[in-house]
Order: structure tokens, then C-alpha cells, then sequence
């Protein structure tokens, strides 16, 4: 503990001494965009509006906000085989301020988070830099958030309360390589501890007492987890007004989760007007060192896990895209818009997470679980 | 003796990180950028962003996020909502 807390003062140093290579920086632009999102798979369906407003005050501050809400009704295999189908809403405001103050961008907000049994409370703080030329542009984040559990039972919030504390650590580097070449590079540090699991949730054991084979208890996860993400991405400017980008991330945790993305995605300007993107996204992950899909008896560990979040699968996303800008002249103030639909394809195998619902099949030998799942998002962008 | 280890082992990481500052500072100064501004139009066309659409992204990151077991290093500002 005493050697991290001293290393960990020389890394603001460096920072600020990497902010000291003067170079220019750059607020964002303002803009508005209204977002109708729509998720269905698995037997969920999460649907809502989205509103991001950013405008500049001056030359050096802008302003955001964005409200974003998930109605959501739910009976997915967990809650069919454990509890019954519900419904509820999920509301989340961010608001945030970017700063720019002798060349270096300073970002700051804070972001709420509130559903009938979770409540969650984030700030965070980035500083950004440009370097050698506005060839290189660096930034560091740090993020720290504050969540509340609850417990709801067929519609009556229950007096059970948990709390769960975040904080994140992040480093990134965007990098001209050629006059047609980014690289984009980054890392992040996340430690949580509190209450890590879901009051809802139970695995399952072996149990030849009772009739189909098995019987639940509640999961029980460790207090704490760390995690490291790092990720490289490439984006390369083509002939005919197109542009190839793909990314790597991995990810690894004291859980003992290993996972890895690969993401390939074009991009292709049409006509002045449409722009159109295409992505193929592989991911792979592997379990939780305390997940099982079928325990072998009652309490037969320390820690106990089967949230099909924390098993073994992999996943294929397929994304297309299109884009259309205009100039609508009136208001005046708008300089342009766009309307943009987004759709994508997710499927997601299971390698050791089985389908409870089967029932025909005696415990353990169930199928292995697949989803599929449909992502859409409609929404219109306004520059002013 | 043994107490001397610690500190020379400070002392060079402390020299270390003196000698790291010190060339960034110098390197700001001296690196000729390879890429001169006339020749960045490409860069600049909004296909070349990584995060051409913030509200989009972020939710596209929410839902990868609330099904998977791993997050971060997606190079966006903020650290997520942390809700489930």
C-alpha cells in the first residue's frame, strides 16, 4: 500500500508536465441530437428517447446535457425461471462542462443514474493535451461514482439497502500517423467494492431431494473487483471518400475474466448527402473463477456466481448504418442536420450457461443457452 | 545497509521520472511535425472521428456493457453510469 500511494503521486506530475508542451486544444462542437433507441432479445425489450444538447458559452466554456431513459419489460430466462415478467423505467441525466484554458481542455460532469432498486451517483474529471504539432493528443480521467442497491418485490420497494463505490482511472492517446492514419490507444483501471451482486439472483445446485434435479440459493459475489482494459485502434482514410477502422481491446480482472474484442467497421461517403457504416464486432470472454452453471451441492464454495454475464461465451455483432445531411435554411441558427438509423444483430452462444427452461432434460444437461438480439436507433443531429 | 536499498531504488525512480518529464518538454520543443497542417484535409473529414456520434456510441456502449463481463477502454469521456 505505502509503495503504490508514493508511485501514484508521480502520475499527476507527469501530467501536468505533459499539459506543460504547450499546443492547442479544442472545444466541441455545439450541437443537439434526439436518439429513439430499441433493444429486443432474449425476452427483453428496452426501448426510450435520448436527448444530448451541447452549446458553447464564449470561446472557452461548453456546456452539456443529456437525459437518456430505459422503459424496460423483461422476462428473460433468469427472471421466467426464478421470478415472474416486470416492468420498469430507468432515468439517466449527464450534465457536463469542457473548459478550455491555455491550450489545455479540461471535462468535468456528473452523471445520475435512478431506477426503483438502484440508484447511482458518477463524477468525473479529463484533462486533454495536444502535443508535438496537434499530432498526438493525450488525455487522463478520473472517475468516481456511488451506487445505492435496492430490493423490489411484485411492485413494493423493500427496506433492504446496499451500497457499491466505483472509481476509474483512465489514460488515452490519439496519434496521427500518416496524412491518411489515426491510432487511437487506451487504458483504464476500474475498482469497485461494496455490494457487487444482485439481490434477485440465485445459482443453482445439485439436489436429488427434489424432483427436476437442482434447487437456487443467493449468489454470493467478493466485495471487491479490480479490472484493467486496454484497447489499440486504427482508422484509415480510403480512395472515394471512405474510411477502414479496427480496434482491439482486452480486458482482465481480479474475477478472473479474461475477454478480448475485435471490431472491423467501413465507413463510405455517398453524394454529398448519405454516409453509410458497416461493422463486424467478435468478442469472447471467459468465466468468473467462482461461476458454475450447476453447483454440485449447497454452499459449495466461498463465492458463488451463475449470471450468464460472468460465464463463458462468445458473441458476433453485425452493425449497418446510414446517414443523410441536409442544410434546412430555416431556423436560421442551424448551420446543418442529419438523419441517422443505426441497426444491429447480436448473437450470443453460451459455452457454459444452459437453458433452465428446457425441462425435458435432466439437470446439467440442458441445451446451451443463445440469444439473439436486435438493436436499433433512429435520431436526428442538429449543428449550430 | 539495507536501508540504503529503498532509497536508492526512490532515487532512481525519482530520476527516472525527472529524465521522462524533461524529454517530453525538450521533444514538445524540438519535434518537427511529419504531417505539415496543408496535408491533413483527410484527417479532418468527420468519417476519420472515432466518435463521430457521442449519443449513439455511448449507447451502444451501455448495452455491450449491461450484457458482458468486461468494460472500459473505449476511449470515451466519463466512466459509465454504473447502473445494472
Amino acid at each position: 500500500m505505502r509503495q503504490s500511494s508514493w508511485r501514484m503521486r508521480w502520475i499527476p506530475a507527469i501530467a501536468f508536465a505533459l499539459i506543460a508542451v504547450v499546443q492547442a486544444d479544442v472545444l466541441p462542437d455545439d450541437r443537439s441530437d434526439v436518439l429513439y433507441h430499441h433493444f429486443e432479445g432474449g425476452g427483453i425489450t428496452v426501448q426510450g428517447p435520448s436527448v444530448l444538447i451541447r452549446k458553447k458559452v464564449g470561446d472557452a466554456v461548453s456546456f452539456s446535457y443529456q437525459y437518456y431513459l430505459d422503459m424496460i419489460s423483461s422476462a428473460s430466462i433468469d427472471v421466467v425461471s426464478q421470478a415472474s415478467p416486470y416492468k420498469e423505467h430507468r432515468t439517466q441525466q449527464n450534465v457536463g462542462v469542457d473548459f478550455l484554458h491555455n491550450n489545455t481542455l479540461y471535462s468535468a460532469g456528473y452523471i445520475s443514474s435512478i431506477e426503483p432498486d438502484y440508484n447511482s451517483k458518477t463524477a468525473f474529471l479529463n484533462i486533454s493535451q495536444s502535443l508535438f504539432g496537434d499530432l498526438t493528443t493525450i488525455n487522463f480521467g478520473y472517475t468516481q461514482g456511488s451506487d445505492a442497491v435496492g430490493r423490489v418485490d411484485k411492485g413494493v420497494v423493500q427496506p433492504f439497502r446496499a451500497d457499491a463505490d466505483r472509481k476509474n482511472y483512465a489514460v488515452g492517446l490519439s496519434q496521427v500517423l500518416t496524412r491518411n492514419m489515426l491510432l487511437g490507444l487506451n487504458f483504464e483501471v476500474d475498482s469497485s467494492a461494496g455490494y457487487l451482486h444482485s439481490p434477485y439472483r440465485s445459482v443453482r445446485y445439485v439436489d436429488p431431494t427434489v424432483l427436476r434435479g437442482y434447487s437456487y440459493q443467493p449468489e454470493r459475489y467478493p466485495d471487491t473487483r479490480t479490472s484493467n482494459a486496454a484497447s489499440l485502434q486504427l482508422k484509415y482514410y480510403l480512395p472515394l471518400h471512405s474510411a477502414l477502422d479496427g480496434s482491439y481491446r482486452f480486458f482482465g480482472d481480479t474475477w478472473g475474466i479474461r475477454a478480448s474484442t475485435y471490431q472491423v467497421g467501413y465507413t463510405q461517403s455517398l453524394w454529398n448527402h448519405w454516409t453509410l457504416d458497416g461493422s463486424v464486432r467478435y468478442y469472447t470472454q471467459t468465466h468468473a473463477d467462482f461461476y458454475s452453471d450447476l453447483f454440485p451441492y449447497a454452499n459449495a464454495q466461498n463465492f458463488l456466481a451463475r449470471d450468464r454475464e460472468l460465464a463463458q461465451f462468445h458473441s458476433r455483432t453485425f452493425e449497418v448504418g446510414a446517414s443523410y445531411e441536409f442544410h434546412p435554411g430555416w431556423p436560421h441558427f442551424i448551420e446543418k442536420g442529419s438523419l441517422n438509423l443505426d441497426v444491429e444483430r447480436m448473437f450470443i452462444d453460451y459455452e457454459d450457461f444452459r437453458d433452465v427452461l428446457d425441462t425435458q432434460y435432466k439437470a446439467g444437461q440442458e441445451p446451451l443457452y443463445t440469444l439473439e438480439a436486435t438493436v436499433g436507433q433512429f435520431f436526428i443531429s442538429f449543428w449550430y | 545497509m539495507p536501508a540504503l536499498r529503498p532509497m536508492r531504488h526512490r532515487l532512481r525512480l525519482r530520476l527516472a521520472a525527472a529524465a521522462l518529464v524533461g524529454g517530453v518538454l525538450l521533444a514538445g520543443c524540438q519535434v518537427q511535425p511529419w504531417v505539415k497542417p496543408y496535408e491533413r484535409e483527410h484527417l479532418a473529414d468527420p468519417i476519420m472521428s472515432f466518435d463521430r456520434n457521442p449519443i449513439s456510441s455511448s449507447y451502444l456502449e451501455h448495452v455491450f456493457e449491461v450484457r458482458e463481463g468486461s468494460r472500459g477502454a473505449s476511449g470515451s469521456v466519463g466512466g459509465g453510469c454504473g447502473c445494472n
